[in-house]
């Protein structure tokens, strides 16, 4: 069961990745990031990480795709303004290749390490991922990191309006 | 047969080259960020597949922060991009290669 849902979510996640990098409309491409980013909180849910795969569904299925797509509509593109696309087909393969290059050595450095799931005692999987026990490591141990998250968000806030600000002539 | 980490490391790994392979070939500044935001999201599936396989909830945490940052980048990145494109009519990242304002 659990490896059928696995693979089941671990395909649509892909084809959503896919999706987003070959559609020429943007509008299209984020629904599609929806889709992968929904398939990979179910992966999340696999992973016994019940709180952050709400928190994946709220904040990025929801909030910054929502972001994502105001934005393509407020800017209302014209049809001739995504006409801009490189036909290049080698330079694109190629870079593929070297990507896939890059990626591949150090997947392969860490997967030396050789770490199991098995091997885990059930015990220790009390209360893990669960809201209460994300939330004791959050508030204990990165309590500082934790609040100095707020500051980047505050910092975040800021410079977007002082960007998107339209400026008196 | 058993879903091991290696399968979600895997998993991620593909998704991050899907994602860096949009960021270098796509010409779109909108499908740029997007590709971007995949990359992020892979590396968050290695975090949480490792605090899996370790049964430590630390990898939890650091996903907490990961997308606060991707929250904050995507703002900032598309409120840039709404600017650019009031100045230059065009979302062609060949175009905005002047560092000029």
């Amino acid at each position: 069961m659990e490896t059928v849902v696995f693979y089941v979510f671990a395909a649509l996640a892909l084809a959503g990745a896919l999706l987003v990098i070959s559609f020429r409309n943007p509008v299209s491409s984020a629904l599609s990031l929806v889709l992968a980013l929904f398939s990979t909180a179910v992966l999340f849910v696999l992973l016994l990480a019940h709180f952050v795969a709400v928190i994946q569904i709220l904040v990025y299925a929801g909030a910054i795709m929502i972001l994502f797509l105001f934005t393509v509509m407020f800017l209302n593109l014209k049809s001739e303004a995504l006409k801009f696309e490189s036909q290049n087909l080698p330079f694109k393969v190629s870079m593929l290749l070297a990507v896939l290059l890059f990626v591949g050595y150090f997947a392969s450095l860490g997967f030396k390490k050789g770490i199991s799931l098995s091997n885990i005692s059930t015990s220790n999987t009390d209360g893990f991922g669960t809201v209460e026990g994300v939330g004791t490591t959050l508030f204990t141990d990165y309590l500082l990191p934790f609040e100095l998250t707020s500051i980047l968000i505050l910092v975040a806030i800021i410079g977007v309006v002082a960007i998107a600000k339209k400026r008196a002539n | 047969m058993n879903v091991s980490i290696e399968h979600y490391l895997v998993l991620s790994a593909i998704l991050f080259v899907i994602g860096a392979y949009g960021v270098i070939a796509r010409k779109n500044l909108i499908i740029v960020l997007m590709s971007l935001e995949l990359m992020l999201n892979s590396a968050n599936l290695a975090f949480v597949a490792f605090s899996r396989a370790l049964g430590d909830m630390t990898g939890h945490v650091f996903m907490i922060m990961s997308i606060t940052v991707a929250a904050a980048e995507v703002a900032v990145g598309l409120a840039l991009l709404v600017s650019i494109y009031s100045h230059r009519e065009t979302l062609d990242i060949d175009v905005l290669k002047i560092l000029k304002g």
